[in-house]
């Protein structure tokens, strides 16, 4: 389902990423690292505007001729369907301590709806929580988890 | 819905549609009223309630109003809805009921056949009276007649069918009220046809749509259908509803591109699946492209085509809708989609020309925003529109790699050819943008032109890019330009304008932490300063990337190379050095210290062990690696790294550095944690605490500057430091991982050493760590030779061989052959030795070195003790056994040294009882390092303690001599001695000590129980002597001839310690002492007879005591004082004599004293009578009877008395007990001196009263005692239980 999915942290840099094929690692490092900008303009805009408190999702970041990138944050914004086939769309989300989810998904994919990246990203969430839960983990290090590893495989696995 | 705004309508607005109404009936008439119903007919806005549950909207309605032909009204089948006639109208201004009936009436009818042919029912008929005509006509029925008549003809129930107008070119009121009717039900007529019809529109296009899965069914003429509602909608204005059936028609046929992709192909959509054979782009400029309408509407166009237009359609409603930012957010979309679109369709399309589309389109979009916006608009909004031009950008980029623009050469035939085809694909430039200048089509032609204009084009673009994404704060997408910029240049062999971008993005990446980015950024930099020739710059990425993991091993290998080439070239002609950091090359892990503490004493050899981690893929030869040292002196250095050294007590010498992975940048963006110590700070006199607080050892590394921690990019801001104490390990090979290099270094000056900078030179290449934190010390100390001479026990004891500890510590110096402590023999004190003596040498470290056996050699004066050989900073330990010497039997003069000075100066310690007497022997040593020497004082406790008294048994003479000891040892004692010193032949002494004491016989209690036989001399036997404990000797004296009145005597034993054997000859101890007046001039007796008639004494009844003294000499010496009268040979002395029972157990009745007159003859006896009464029953001792010398005053004596001894001499007056033991010599002395004032007044003539001397006067009477028995009448029995 996505190709890409990172965990960025509070100061911005990558907390964990993977992506597949493995051979573009580097482009998709790119472009997780500039779909960073939409992110903090959709986060500095969520100071100004009263929205939702509980919605993470920050919707659909940007298209590209390939990719759709997602985020998560507490923003409300309305969902982007992928209405461009055969792209890569990246998706975003936020949490309450400003870590940042971005999913970069092949929208080739046409059936991914919304609500499916919603639940995807409620199904990192989750498993990043019970990272921070593990009490051998230091906030801020890189994930090297194997349930987390996982977790993000078989989210990705789904597509092929 | 808003109106568009005026000016645009003419302009963008081409086609001037409305809805049609035609006119029927008096065109004359029409014609009068056109101009006021043209203008009144928009003024008011009506409400249309919409079908479907839309929401009603207000709409302001226009109209073309047309001459009514039959050929207007649609046939059966005709769809189109733009030229369909909304309303019909028939005018008339009939009065006249005969015309009515003549023509008109005719004529509505015709008109009304043709509407009814044609199921249109969607007419009015208008009535317009004139008061004008009225007048002229005043026969004329009333005008109802005519709209009634009509009304009954016509509007059979639907009498709204015929209004009437009144006076339509007047200005009255009533004309305005009749307008105002007139013109409402127009409005609602009109709206209830747009209703009406196009509800029927909409309900067949619905059902056209519902075929679409019939196979003849085509997307094109379903196409048409719908946009004529479209259009409709947009002549109404209403362009929100006509931008909806666009999205359908949109949404519509991407579903359809999806579900061909999923393998559920339309046949109609086969036809856009043909090769794209022109790409000009977006046109926006006009409302309607009719050329591609008429495509789509002989379906022959392409997916290209149809985008095209769809998106031009929704373009030029969203700007009618003021939303410019949508048409660029979906233009940006429909890019997107169409590439990939034609992708899923398996479209073929030469290469290159998607790019010529999508570059042409963006341009398009833009320009078109441009054209409806100002620029304050259009500067608040770029966030909407750098998308674009961001992908115009790329678009253009890949033009140019594709047509061989970026290239060094300039394009080839191939490329040339290619570049033909694709403007051969782009056609004629359209009409509307011929004129414009900048037109994108222009744009695009010119930049394919030539090499140099197409520079010009991408960078003009770039740049604008970059400007734009930098302005609205994104700043990682300007990077990223940014770097494609730097790629371009580097194809365009400009690396000194590639460089700027490429530090910029790496710096951004660096900040965040972003490895891949960083690695591959880095990559293109190395290759940019190899170009550039910045050596520097280059090596220090270079070492960068050889320590980069996220490199293959060869990459990292070939960088690394790049860097020992560099250093080998180099080598042969010195030019300059290059100093790079050295975080990347290698990592400064742990350090170790040897000694642990870190503290090394001058000329010690303190060894550090450092663990790098090289970084590099290879195995590097290192030249040296240095580092550099800054000394400082501080006082209290060797305390200062105590302090220090208890801080990091379990670092055990060990200390880690933090690990400051390059990988992993982000930790810098954490700031480092607190480093935070107690500190205590006690006062220097008492040690108390003054002040404590907490101290935070990096405040200089959380207090720096942001800024400043991206310094690490920059190789220049590494300096060599140049020190003049440098460590150095040199030819080391550092291999990948884990090395470990050991430096060696001799301490000189005593300090504090700081490491501060690490440098691993390669070649000309050096790596420097330019901090070395945390903060690495170690200090050099000095410390002067030193001699400790400690006794091994608590105290040293006189008397016995006493082991004493000699400490050396050598210091700075060092011990050579030869060298001695030469020991000044002092008197006193001996110093043993024996051949078995050895010395053990120590380290500085308190581990054993070595032993030697030790030389001394004693002459006279000095003991020389040879020391052995020893380096610096070691200690030196040998044991030597000294003896001190109590006394010299010899020397009568030093034994009162030994007795009596100690005594006197510790007189109040020996009162307290059981101290020792101390004796101090001081020693010189002369040490081989000083020239002076060095006095070392002992001291000595005298174990034993001795007293002696005299004691009398009426004539008989004893002396007895307590011994005590006072140490913690047990001692056997022998050979007791007494001798008079006088050796006066009439004197002998008899000693009474047992001749075999044995165990704790020697414990006895009473001296007068150990009188036994004289011991035969010579023999030896032994006598224990616990701790703490008393032995007594008694001897008797006895004379022939009469006696001077003092004795000098001398007392001495043998003494060893109990648990040694008695190899060693010991002096003995010895003892003198003087006794005095011990020749017995008075006996006397007291005794207690009952009174008459009775034979026991009672309490409470008087008993007579009779007390006699009794002169037991003639007249000697000791007897010649004040009190002596002589006359003719008989002498006698005043003596006084006192009863007094301290235990009143008696009452003395009457006088207890008296003064008598004693002749001076042998058995000269006084008696005196007194009574006394006992006060209790029982066994009751005799109350004491004393004695005193009665002397006469004596002016001369009194007076010297000071005030010190007159009250002491009073206290003695009170408290008199001439039995006591305690009595000495000395206090015998004392008293002697002293007590003749004891009832003296000072300066009065009073006589004196003087004890005599313990010896003088004998009891017999002492310790006896009566028995007492109650008296009868006595019924209290006391009773006292102890």
């Amino acid at each position: 389902m996505a190709v890409c999915i990172a965990v960025i942290a509070k100061e911005n840099y990558p907390l964990y990423i993977r992506s597949i094929p493995a051979e573009q690692e580097l482009k998709f490092h790119y472009t997780v690292h500039t779909s960073l900008d939409v992110v903090d303009e959709k986060v500095s805009a969520m100071g100004k505007a009263l929205v939702d408190q509980r919605e993470l999702y920050l919707g659909l970041l940007y298209p590209t001729e390939d990719y759709k990138v997602s985020l998560l944050s507490r923003l409300g914004i309305p969902c982007v369907k992928s209405m461009f086939p055969n792209q890569l769309h990246r998706y975003g989300y936020v949490t309450n301590s400003k870590v940042k989810f971005v999913m970069v998904v092949d929208s080739s994919n046409t059936a991914l709806r919304d609500n499916e990246i919603r639940s995807m990203f409620r199904k990192l969430h989750n498993s990043y929580t019970d990272v921070m839960c593990n009490p051998f983990y230091n906030p801020g290090d890189r994930i090297h988890s194997r349930a987390f590893d996982n977790m993000v495989t078989s989210m990705m696995v789904q597509v092929c | 819905m808003e109106p568009p705004e005026e000016p645009l309508r003419p302009v963008i607005y081409t086609m001037e549609n409305k809805p049609i109404v035609t006119c029927a009936g008096d065109q004359n008439l029409f014609a009068s009223v056109y101009p006021t119903l043209s203008q009144q007919l928009p003024r008011e806005p009506m409400e249309w309630r919409r079908s479907y549950g839309r929401a009603p909207k207000m709409i302001h309605l226009e109209s073309n109003f047309v001459q009514f032909k039959e050929e207007l009204l649609p046939k059966e089948g005709n769809k189109a809805l733009l030229t369909f006639p909304f309303l019909h109208i028939y005018w008339t201004e009939c009065c006249d009921t005969e015309v009515y009936k003549a023509t008109l009436k005719d004529d509505i009818t015709k008109w009304q056949n043709v509407l009814k042919a044609h199921s249109s029912v969607d007419w009015l008929i208008v009535v317009v009276e004139s008061d004008a005509k009225k007048k002229n006509k005043t026969n004329i029925l009333p005008r109802t007649s005519i709209v009634d008549k009509i009304r009954n003809d016509f509007c059979n129930k639907q009498s709204d069918r015929c209004v009437v107008l009144c006076d339509p070119l007047k200005d009255s009121s009533r004309t305005q009220e009749s307008w105002n009717a007139f013109l409402t039900k127009l409005r609602t007529l009109l709206l209830m046809s747009f209703t009406k019809n196009l509800g029927k529109f909409e309900d067949d296009m619905r059902t056209l749509r519902e075929k679409r899965t019939e196979p003849g069914w085509s997307f094109c003429e379903y196409f048409m259908v719908q946009e004529e509602l479209a259009f409709v909608f947009e002549m109404l204005q209403q362009f929100e509803d006509a931008l909806v059936q666009y999205d359908e028609l949109d949404a519509l046929f991407s579903q359809y591109v999806v579900n061909f992709g999923a393998g559920d192909g339309a046949n109609w959509l086969t036809f856009f699946c043909q090769s794209v054979k022109s790409w000009n782009g977006l046109i926006l400029r006009k409302p309607i492209d009719m050329e591609k309408r008429e495509l789509i509407q002989s379906q022959e166009a392409t997916l290209l085509d149809l985008r095209s237009y769809l998106f031009s359609r929704q373009c030029t409603l969203l700007i009618f809708l003021q939303r410019p930012w949508e048409v660029s957010q979906r233009a940006l979309e429909l890019l997107h989609n169409c590439v990939q679109e034609l992708k899923l369709l398996e479209v073929s399309v030469p290469p290159g020309a998607l790019d010529c589309w999508v570059f042409l389109s963006c341009l398009e979009v833009l320009q078109r925003i441009e054209g409806c916006c100002d620029r304050a608009q259009i500067d608040s909004n770029i966030s909407h529109t750098v998308g674009l031009w961001s992908y115009a950008t790329e678009k253009l980029k890949s033009l140019g790699y594709l047509c061989g623009l970026v290239s060094e050469n300039g394009p080839n035939s191939e490329d040339l050819n290619r570049t033909v085809d694709l403007l051969a694909g782009l056609g004629a430039e359209r009409p509307e943008t011929a004129k414009t200048a900048q037109s994108p089509y222009k744009k695009l032609k010119e930049a394919l032109s030539s090499v140099e204009a197409f520079e010009k084009h991408y960078l003009d673009l770039s740049h604008a890019t970059i400007e734009m994404y930098t302005s609205i704060g994104r700043i990682r997408s300007a990077k990223l330009v940014g770097k494609d910029l730097a790629e371009f240049y580097m194809r365009k062999k400009s690396p000194q304008k590639a460089e700027v971008y490429l530090q910029n993005a790496l710096k951004n990446y660096v900040a965040e932490g972003w490895a891949l980015p960083i690695t591959h950024t880095r990559k293109q930099l190395a290759e940019c300063q190899k170009h550039l020739g910045q050596i520097e710059n280059y090596l220090q990425t270079s070492s960068l990337l050889a320590s980069d993991t996220h490199l293959t091993e060869d990459e990292r290998k070939h960088f690394c190379q790049e860097i020992l080439n560099f250093a080998n070239e180099q080598k042969e002609s010195p030019g300059l050095k290059v100093v790079l950091s050295m975080h990347s090359f290698a990592q400064l892990k742990h350090l170790h210290f040897d000694p642990s503490n870190a503290l090394v004493h001058v000329g010690g050899t303190l060894s550090i062990e450092i663990t790098l981690l090289s970084q590099m893929p290879i195995s590097v030869q290192v030249e040296q690696i240095a580092v550099s040292v800054h000394f400082s002196i501080e006082k209290n250095s060797y305390r200062k790294t105590a302090e220090w050294l208890t801080k990091h007590k379990t670092s055990n010498g060990i200390i880690s550095f933090p690990n400051e992975n390059s990988s992993v940048p982000f930790s810098r963006s954490s700031s480092p944690a607190l480093e935070l110590y107690e500190m205590y700070e006690r006062s220097p006199s008492d040690n108390s605490l003054n002040t404590t607080g907490i101290i935070c050892k990096n405040v200089h590394m959380l207090l720096r500057r942001q800024e400043s921690s991206s310094s690490l990019e920059i190789p220049s801001g590494v300096t060599l430091e140049d020190g003049a104490h440098i460590l150095k390990c040199s030819n080391v090979t550092l291999d990948p991982g884990v090395n470990k290099i050991i430096f060696r270094t001799q301490a000189k000056e005593p300090g504090t050493y700081t490491l501060r900078q690490m440098c691993t030179s390669v070649g000309q290449v050096q790596f420097v760590l330019p901090h070395i934190y945390p903060i690495v010390q170690y200090d050099v100390y000095s410390q002067d030779p030193q001699l400790k001479v400690e006794p091994l026990t608590d105290s040293l004891l006189a008397g016995i061989p006493q082991k004493v500890k000699f400490t050396v510590t050598t210091g700075y110096y060092t011990i050579k052959n030869g060298d001695s402590l030469q020991l000044s023999n002092a008197d006193a004190m001996l110093i043993l030795f024996h051949a078995e003596n050895r010395a053990i040498i120590y380290s500085n470290t308190r581990e054993k070195s070595s032993e030697a056996s030790l030389m001394i050699q004693s002459s006279e004066k000095v003991t020389s003790v040879s020391l052995p050989m020893a380096p610096a900073y070691h200690m030196i330990e040998f044991e030597l056994e000294v003896l001190s010497l109590p006394s010299t039997p010899t020397s009568g003069e030093s034994d009162k040294l030994v007795n009596k000075e100690p005594q006197r100066k510790n007189k109040e310690k020996q009162k307290a009882g059981n101290c020792m007497v101390t004796l101090d022997q001081k020693v010189s040593i002369d040490c081989p390092w000083s020239i002076y020497s060095t006095i070392i004082a002992l001291t000595f406790n005298i174990p034993f303690k001795a007293t002696h008294s005299l004691l009398s048994a009426g004539k008989r003479k004893y002396i007895q001599v307590c011994v005590q000891n006072l140490s913690e040892l047990g001692f056997q004692l022998s050979d007791s001695n007494l001798i008079d010193t006088g050796n006066s032949p009439d004197l002998q002494l008899v000693p009474l000590n047992t001749k075999c004491q044995k165990g704790n016989k020697a414990r006895q209690e009473d001296p007068r129980e150990l009188v036994g036989d004289a011991e035969p001399k010579n023999s030896i036997y032994i006598q224990h002597i616990y701790s703490k404990q008393s032995v007594f000797f008694v001897w008797e004296l006895l004379w022939t001839k009469e006696l001077p009145p003092s004795l000098h005597c001398h007392f001495s034993l043998d003494f060893y310690p109990a648990s040694e054997d008695r190899s060693i000859s010991l002096k003995p101890y010895s003892y003198e002492f003087q006794v005095e007046n011990f020749f017995t001039l008075y006996n006397v007796k007291a005794e207690i007879f009952p009174p008459l008639g009775t034979e026991y004494c009672k309490t409470g009844s008087l008993c007579s005591l009779e007390v006699s003294i009794t002169r037991l000499s003639d007249l000697l010496e000791v007897d010649k004082d004040e009190a002596l009268t002589e006359s003719d040979e008989y002498c006698t002395t005043k003596l006084m004599y006192e009863v007094v029972d301290n235990s009143s157990n008696w009452a003395v009745c009457g006088k207890s004293s008296g003064v008598i007159s004693m002749p001076v003859t042998a058995r000269a006896t006084h008696k005196v009578h007194m009574e006394v009464m006992p006060l209790f029953a029982g066994y009751l001792p005799f109350p004491d009877v004393r004695l005193f010398k009665y002397l006469p005053h004596h002016s001369a004596h009194s007076t010297q008395l000071d005030a010190d001894s007159w009250i002491e001499n009073d206290n003695l007056s009170v408290d008199k007990n001439m039995d006591d033991q305690t009595d000495n010599s000395s206090q015998k002395s004392k008293s002697s001196s002293h007590s003749a004032a004891s009832v003296e007044h000072k300066g009065l003539p009073m006589p004196r009263l003087q004890p005599f001397p313990s010896g003088q006067v004998f009891n017999s009477s002492t310790g006896m005692q009566i028995l007492v028995i109650p008296s009868k009448d006595d019924h209290i029995l006391e009773v006292s239980v102890t």
